[in-house]
């Protein structure tokens, strides 16, 4: 196991595009760090920095504190999980593990003590003896991760691994990668573009954008306190709601009516004509259900709406608004980029699942303007981002993973020589 | 249901009337084909039959099949040696997986046939030679395979030689050129696939004595290196070496299979500079020779071995005519008069074992054989009676190509 450090990462093709521009970013020994990002990011090419599989055009790459820039993909010692997942007739499940280890000739001993090891963490220890013809799709899928574990690699790494599977053995998946990681307390570097598997998943997150890091942060900090527009706008489904708005005084005045701003914020946002703002769909409620304890909290504002949709536990309700033509087009651009559904000029807000409130009529509706963010529309930036709040969540994702590491050590569920004990662990980054 | 195909039209139209809504594993069996000349897969793969041209359905996800048909396409217009695609089949019901559409290669043979028979005529080295063919041409035109293995190749034969062919896309990536870590990555997993699938033979009882997986695999890596180097490296020579030089490497690089397309020579006071531009197709004037001259469509090997007697045949003719005979006259008098009769002899339970072209080359080999026993030109009618009754029917029954089986009567 082994830390993975990059620091000023650049790649340049050919014909100068930089695919990665001026990375750096630390994954700590034992951590599990997402890449994620829309199409064109970086984040595979990233990946494949790590592995050896493009040459580092600027930069270093440090794993386990040794530079690997020129090194062969081999002799980095990384295991790119389910790359091979082949299943092999004639031989048992407990060769079909075993395999990258009789041909790299390892003692029959020692063979058999890493794949009990192995299958032990994979709970597949009944199916040892068996022919892999009658294992389960998730039971295959863990046979391969078992060929990962055997080798001992430095650090696991993934490639969009669940893009090609059903959504009910992706799910399945999911889990069991989360699991794994936890009880062997490997590096994990995961690739994705599902920002789903990027927040179940990642102690940490690092977003992508035109080959440049947008913020590292824990899941929880990456949705409470986003850096800018495009991290605000990739995070979270249903997306943030995004209204234009100006500001009089320490009152913001938007198509959802006047939100009040403390002086604090208020002083953040001040200087400029036009601002945006950013609200997550379920800081919004229908008026008529929220406590009157809650109420002052927030502000209340009339509206007509459009459409509603009733999922049974949860209830959204869809509110057109006018905006000028400069934020339209803004908007416009960022869903393209972010390759989602276009961002409407249409407020998507989480009601209760037993509102009332009907489509084509009008209603009141409550939102917490406590949790709002303001934005620059020309340079993106999160004008009321709260860094030491942010860092906080970060902190405590940070210590969940290492009592969970510990844990998992501690109750013998790990595998022996994999786990450097927990003071790997400790090295955590906020 | 949507279908895109590619042309010539007429075989995806033909397809059409399947029962493309019901997954691959509840098609009826009265439909599908059984072919023993596959690897594993860990996909749905089916075989069907259609007006005797055999195609293989596979079932995987859509953005997948979107892939390996546009990179399959790519690959069969650049003459990189691979299966045909034919089409794709999405927007199945009930958010079914797509199905890839791929034209058998009929007269292929797997893997598994070749190892697991001791009597094979094709040794571990030619087999695993023909592999590392496969690869390097792939790596010169920038593909990434992700998954060479042995399961993933096909292997005809080529006037006795083996040549490989990719079947298996699906993980393949195109760059503009392949770094050396992609390279070597790439390598790393042929070694790793190509030895699990050896030990599966071996703990199957397939594999002959002798044969050792690791050693096998392990020697990937070399014929890699030399064979790249081969046919990438730049050479320095003196300036009055030059002719030879070049010739000599060219030479080289056509018996290792490899076209040359670009020669670049650069000479200072220091000597000369020679530096090749590998063509990715393999060779192929031979091929478009005798498809020019008899309409046969064949491999390289079988073309030149048919080219050479369809020479020495038109020289006959001359002499015994005592005028000159044209190419093309000579080429329709050869295919009627020779190849043609040998063909139409192979009796019908036989028929199928050998791709004709192959058969063909066969008998002339075992011209030679029996001329050179007895001292004189047994002749090719003599040759190809004994041939059919002798050698023929000594070739496996399970060597049956598809397209034969599916039209028997």
């Amino acid at each position: 196991m082994a830390s993975i450090e990059m620091r000023n990462i650049v790649k340049q093709y050919g014909d100068g595009y930089p695919a990665v521009n001026d990375v750096s970013l630390d994954i700590a020994d034992g951590e599990f760090m997402i890449l994620v990002g829309p199409s064109g990011c970086g984040k595979s090419t990233l990946l494949r920095m790590i592995v050896g599989l493009e040459d580092i055009t600027s930069g270093d790459m440090v794993i386990g504190g040794k530079r690997v820039n020129d090194l062969a993909p081999r002799e980095r010692n990384l295991s790119m999980v389910f790359q091979n997942y082949a299943l092999y007739p004639h031989m048992t499940v407990f060769e079909n593990i075993a395999f990258p280890l009789r041909l790299s000739k390892t003692p029959d001993d020692e063979v058999r003590r890493r794949v009990q090891e192995a299958s032990d963490v994979l709970e597949l220890k009944e199916h040892l003896e068996r022919k892999p013809a009658n294992l389960s799709g998730g039971q295959r899928q863990r046979v391969a991760m078992g060929r990962a574990i055997v080798r001992q690699a430095e650090a696991f790494l993934f490639d969009e691994p669940l893009s090609n599977l059903d959504a009910k053995l992706r799910g399945q998946m999911r889990t069991e990668i989360s699991r794994l990681q936890r009880r062997l307390g490997i590096t994990t570097v995961y690739v994705t573009h599902d920002q789903t598997e990027a927040m179940t998943l990642g102690d940490r997150v690092c977003v992508l954008r035109k080959g440049k890091i947008q913020q590292v942060a824990s899941p929880r900090e990456l949705y409470e306190q986003p850096v800018n527009l495009f991290v605000a706008g990739f995070i979270g489904s249903p997306p943030m709601n995004f209204l234009p708005a100006s500001l009089e005084g320490t009152t913001l005045s938007t198509p959802f009516g006047p939100i009040a701003l403390d002086e604090q914020r208020a002083a953040a946002v001040r200087g400029r004509d036009l601002l945006l703002v950013g609200i997550r769909p379920e800081y919004f409620e229908d008026a008529s259900l929220v406590d009157e304890a809650k109420r002052p909290l927030g502000s209340t504002f009339r509206a007509r709406v459009d459409v509603t949709e009733w999922l049974g536990d949860s209830q959204y309700a869809y509110i057109p608004y006018e905006a000028p033509e400069a934020i339209t087009a803004q908007l416009r651009d960022l869903s393209r980029e972010l390759d989602s559904e276009e961002l409407r000029t249409q407020a998507i807000v989480s009601i209760d699942s037993t509102s009332r409130i009907r489509e084509g009529r009008e209603a009141e509706f409550w939102l917490d303007s406590r949790k709002i963010h303001v934005f620059d529309p020309q340079t993106g930036e999160n004008l009321t981002r709260d860094a030491e709040a942010g860092a906080r969540l970060t902190q405590m994702a940070t210590e969940d993973r290492v009592e969970q590491v510990e844990h998992a050590q501690s109750t013998g569920q790990t595998v022996s020589g994999q786990s450097s004990g927990p003071s790997g662990a400790h090295r955590a980054t906020a | 249901m949507r279908y895109l195909f590619r042309p010539p039209g007429t075989d995806g139209a033909r397809l059409l009337a399947l029962p493309w809504q019901l997954p691959l594993e509840e098609w009826p069996p009265e439909l599908l084909l059984e072919v023993p000349q596959r690897g594993i897969s860990r996909h749905v793969v089916r075989f069907v039959a259609e007006q005797g041209r055999v195609f293989a359905l596979k079932e995987i996800s859509e953005h997948l099949a979107r892939h390996e048909y546009a990179l399959l396409a790519e690959f069969e217009a650049e003459g990189l040696p691979s299966v045909s695609v034919l089409g794709v089949c999405v927007d199945r019901p009930h958010g079914q997986d797509a199905i890839l559409v791929t034209r058998y290669l009929e007269y292929s043979m797997s893997y598994r046939y070749l190892f697991s028979r001791p009597s094979a005529r094709q040794s571990v080295d030619q087999l695993m030679d023909t592999l590392v063919v496969l690869l390097v041409r792939l790596h010169l035109a920038g593909v990434f395979w992700g998954d060479c293995s042995l399961s993933n190749t096909l292997f005809r034969l080529d006037a006795g030689a083996l040549a490989a062919h990719l079947v298996d896309a699906e993980t393949a990536e195109r760059h503009p050129q392949l770094s050396r870590g992609q390279r070597h990555y790439d390598l790393d997993l042929a070694r790793e696939r190509v030895g699990a699938e050896l030990l599966d033979l071996q703990f199957g009882g397939l594999l002959p004595d002798g044969v050792d997986p690791i050693e096998v695999a392990d020697s990937l890596q070399g014929r890699y290196a030399s064979l790249w180097d081969e046919v990438t490296h730049e050479e320095v020579f003196r300036t009055d070496e030059q002719r030879y030089r070049v010739a000599e490497r060219l030479q080289r690089l056509n018996d290792l299979g490899f076209d040359v397309g670009e020669i670049e020579l650069v000479t200072d006071d220091e000597g000369a500079r020679l530096r090749v531009e590998t063509r990715v197709s393999a060779p192929g004037q031979h091929r478009r020779e005798l498809m020019r001259l008899t309409g046969l469509e064949v491999q390289e090997n079988q073309a030149r071995r048919l080219l050479n007697d369809l020479r020495s045949f038109r020289a006959y003719l001359e002499q015994k005519e005592g005028r000159p005979v044209s190419e093309p006259v000579a080429g329709a008098r050869w295919l009627a008069e020779v190849y043609q009769p040998v063909i139409e002899s192979i009796p019908a339970e036989l028929a199928g074992r050998l791709a004709p072209a192959e058969v063909f080359h066969e008998v002339l080999e075992h011209r030679w054989f029996l001329s050179e026993k007895a001292g004189r030109d047994v002749g090719t009618t003599a040759a190809a009676r004994s041939y059919l009754r002798n050698v023929l029917p000594s070739t496996p029954e399970e060597l049956t190509t598809p397209s034969v089986i599916a039209t028997r009567p």
